[in-house]
């Protein structure tokens, strides 16, 4: 298939992975520790897996999944906010797919949905729209959730209501933004992490120059990188390559899609409708300053929280779940207590586990053979203590 | 229909009048007679099925001449919508019935088929669906020899759902099961994986995606009959249904406790379902097949086995996607396209919903 196997050629991915086996022998810091890189976003952790790229990596190349799955780290009272939002008769309430089986303090929209309420999955935000020219004596309600790559989506969608003169559509906006949490990371005490994989499309949206703070302050090494295997492959490449060369800079492996300035329309359209919030809860983080996007006081009357009062109870994670420690990559995924145990897919109890981009569930689904071996033998281990 | 039939004789046959199924036709009396005879009768057209007793009466001496043990599957259709390029439910309550029957070993012999009709449903689509089950029956060599027809309130039901009933015999020499997969065994299957789900989410439009797939419905007895004649021992055979091949995979893999190694490579997929699964996000290997049967056997019975295959028109694009390992047990493993590899799981949840 033409622009997919150019980026998944097996034989490009054997060079490059000699190539970055040289690289690390110069590492001199790779004997003792391992280099640890982070991929923030979700869809690269997916592609991680479903390749399979951690084993071609050298075993001294430890990648670390960051918290860029906006579905993981929604926080319960968040999830339970809309659940009294999909519960009103009058409401169509559409989300998508993977927001479905997110679990709140009580139950997911998925169970909201089995007991009655309107629920409906959606493609795109002007799939609601039109459902909402559809349904003139329903109010139809668009659950926002994403970072950069969806916001222009849906504030373009609110443009859109506007101009039509809908007043039966609004947003429950849960848009959070990257560069606040990966500063929450860096500033994390006893943080090892040596370089970063940043989002492709969030930058395509923001560009480059945001994340010039992560190698001007922290002296990180930084690439913007895109989603096809051989784009994350060339990336860790290119991180390790700066690090041999002691370097720190932002690098675009993903130039095909990315500008340097960034998406100026898709800018505005934000600018023109969201705000930032002065707190937003993250799941297993905490709350995080200046991380969550509000819907501006002029489309207020687009903003499902001012037309219809919600709950709004703060929901504290499960004490047993260790998603915070994965995220901040102190864990692996497998060894958290409650992974594969108490929470699975099937039903997860912490944020990594929801998503088939979060790291738990990457681990579950499509889990590496060495890290399975080593837990069921941890079980047994376990199993055999008196 | 015969004159010395009393039940008949005094009445003139029934002709459905109405256009749109309505309670009545649930009713028990005349309207539902009209519609059994005009309509059911008409299209499955079978002697086992004209005397209309309450039950239908097989001859067991023939029946036992063909194997030893009996075979009795159950399966209920409610895909949607019920039309979709490369069939309709009917065509899938046929075909996935005598699948299951065929998957076993058995020889595929008689169905039962109940209706249950969502009041206003055009009889226009209703004679489309009980002239598509026989198209399909007969392919398979099968007969629809007894059932039911129940209509419910509009919203109790959606448009139509159908349950068949297969019975079939398995001949003494098979011994097919999810328990006898060996290290050392080849895993086949007969063609594009993932045609079935990919035509539906088609046919559905509501994801706003076109495509011109069509759903690989189709009975898999002939193929069957085919490739056991040749080769015997086949140790495991099973339709990859809703949840793929990866699903029966790990049902392989878990019975018979061991792993299996499929190479990305190698499985079947046309570009248009790739595409699709790229779009979406969707992985093929958990889409539902209508007409897809996963084997494994020996190793020295491989090329045997694919040549009988490819010269059956349901097998065209035969091949052998991977290979029985002994451990680690109860694991499916996928060879990555890009080199790497990664387990694959049983699916949790729903990729799609009403698949079939």
């Amino acid at each position: 298939m033409k622009y997919v196997d150019e980026f998944r050629d097996p034989n490009l991915a054997k060079s490059l992975v000699r190539e970055i086996n040289e690289l690390v022998e110069v590492i001199e810091f790779s004997k003792q520790r391992p280099i640890q890189l982070m991929e923030f976003c979700g869809g690269h952790t997916h592609t991680i897996f479903r390749y399979g790229i951690e084993q071609l990596l050298p075993k001294c190349i430890e990648l670390v999944h960051g918290p860029g799955c906006p579905v993981c780290v929604l926080p319960m009272g968040r999830v339970d906010d809309c659940v009294s939002l999909a519960q009103r008769s009058e409401v169509i309430l559409t989300t998508f797919g993977d927001a479905m089986r997110v679990p709140g303090s009580k139950m997911s929209l998925l169970q909201a949905k089995a007991d009655g309420a309107d629920v409906r999955m959606v493609y795109s935000p002007l799939d609601a729209l039109r459902l909402a020219h559809e349904n003139k004596n329903r109010e139809v309600i668009f659950f926002a959730l994403g970072f950069e790559t969806t916001m222009p989506s849906t504030a373009l969608t609110v443009l859109q209501a506007e101009a039509d003169g809908l007043d039966n559509f609004s947003l429950f906006c849960n848009h959070i933004t990257t560069v606040p949490i990966i500063e929450s990371i860096l500033n994390t005490s006893g943080m090892q992490l040596d370089g970063f994989v940043a989002p492709g499309h969030v930058s395509m949206v923001v560009g480059e120059k945001p994340f010039n703070f992560v190698a001007e302050k922290y002296k990180k090494p930084i690439v913007i990188t895109g989603f096809e295997p051989l784009d994350i492959l060339q990336s860790i490449w290119l991180l390790v390559k700066q690090i041999a060369e002691q370097r720190a800079e932002v690098e675009n492996q993903y130039a095909r899609v990315v500008a340097s300035r960034g998406n100026r329309q898709a800018l505005a359209a934000m600018e023109r409708v969201f705000e930032l919030r002065e707190f937003f809860e993250w799941r297993g983080l905490g709350s995080i300053d200046n991380s969550g996007i509000r819907i501006k006081d002029d489309y207020a009357r687009f903003d499902a929280e001012r037309k219809f009062a919600v709950p709004n109870i703060k929901i504290t994670d499960p004490k047993s779940c260790q998603c915070g420690d994965v995220l901040r990559g102190a864990i692996k995924p497998w060894q958290c207590k409650v992974f594969a145990g108490a929470c699975t897919p099937e039903t997860p109890m912490g944020a990594l586990m929801v998503s088939s981009e979060g790291a738990c569930a990457a681990y579950y689904n499509f889990g590496s053979l060495p890290d399975l071996l080593a837990l069921k033998l941890a079980r047994e281990n376990q199993e055999a203590l008196p | 229909m015969s004159s010395s039939n009393p039940k008949v004789t005094r009445r003139r046959s029934g002709i459905m009048t109405s256009e749109t199924i309505n309670m009545s036709h649930g009713g028990g009396g005349k309207a539902m007679r009209d519609l059994i005879e005009d309509v059911i009768l008409r299209s499955f057209d079978n002697q086992e099925l004209v005397t209309m007793e309450d039950q239908a009466r097989v001859d067991l001496s023939a029946m036992t001449k063909l194997g030893d043990r009996l075979a009795m599957t159950t399966d209920s259709y409610v895909v949607d919508p019920i039309f979709f390029a490369g069939g309709d439910i009917g065509k899938l309550a046929v075909c996935g019935t005598v699948n299951d029957l065929a998957v076993g070993g058995a020889i595929a012999l008689y169905l039962t088929c109940s209706f249950i009709i969502e009041e206003g449903l055009p009889v226009a689509d209703l004679r489309r669906i009980t002239a598509s089950m026989k198209l399909a029956a007969d392919a398979a060599g099968v007969k629809i020899i007894t059932g039911d027809t129940k209509v419910v309130d509009r919203g109790s039901a959606d448009k139509i759902f159908i349950n068949t009933t297969g019975i079939g015999i398995i001949p003494e020499h098979i011994k097919v099961g999810a328990q006898l997969a060996a290290p050392g065994d080849l895993v086949l299957i007969n063609g594009y994986i993932g045609d079935h789900g990919a035509a539906i989410v088609g046919a559905r439009g509501d994801l706003s995606i076109e495509n011109d797939i069509e759903s690989d419905c189709q009975p898999l007895n002939g193929i069957i009959d085919s490739l056991l004649a040749v080769c015997p021992q086949v140790h495991c055979m099973r339709d990859a249904t809703r949840g793929g091949i990866a699903t029966v995979l790990n049902e392989f893999a878990i019975s018979s406790n061991c792993c299996i190694k499929i190479d990305e490579t190698t499985i079947p997929m046309r570009s248009e379902v790739r595409g699709m699964c790229e779009i979406l996000g969707l992985d093929a290997l958990y889409l539902a097949n209508e007409g897809k049967v996963v084997i494994i056997l020996p190793r020295d019975q491989a090329s045997a086995a694919l040549a009988v295959m490819r010269d059956h028109p349901a097998g065209i694009h035969s091949t052998i996607i991977g290979e029985v390992f002994s451990t680690p047990a109860e694991t499916v493993i996928l060879k990555t396209v890009f080199g790497g590899e990664r387990i694959v799981d049983m699916l949790v949840g729903d990729q799609l919903p009403r698949i079939c």
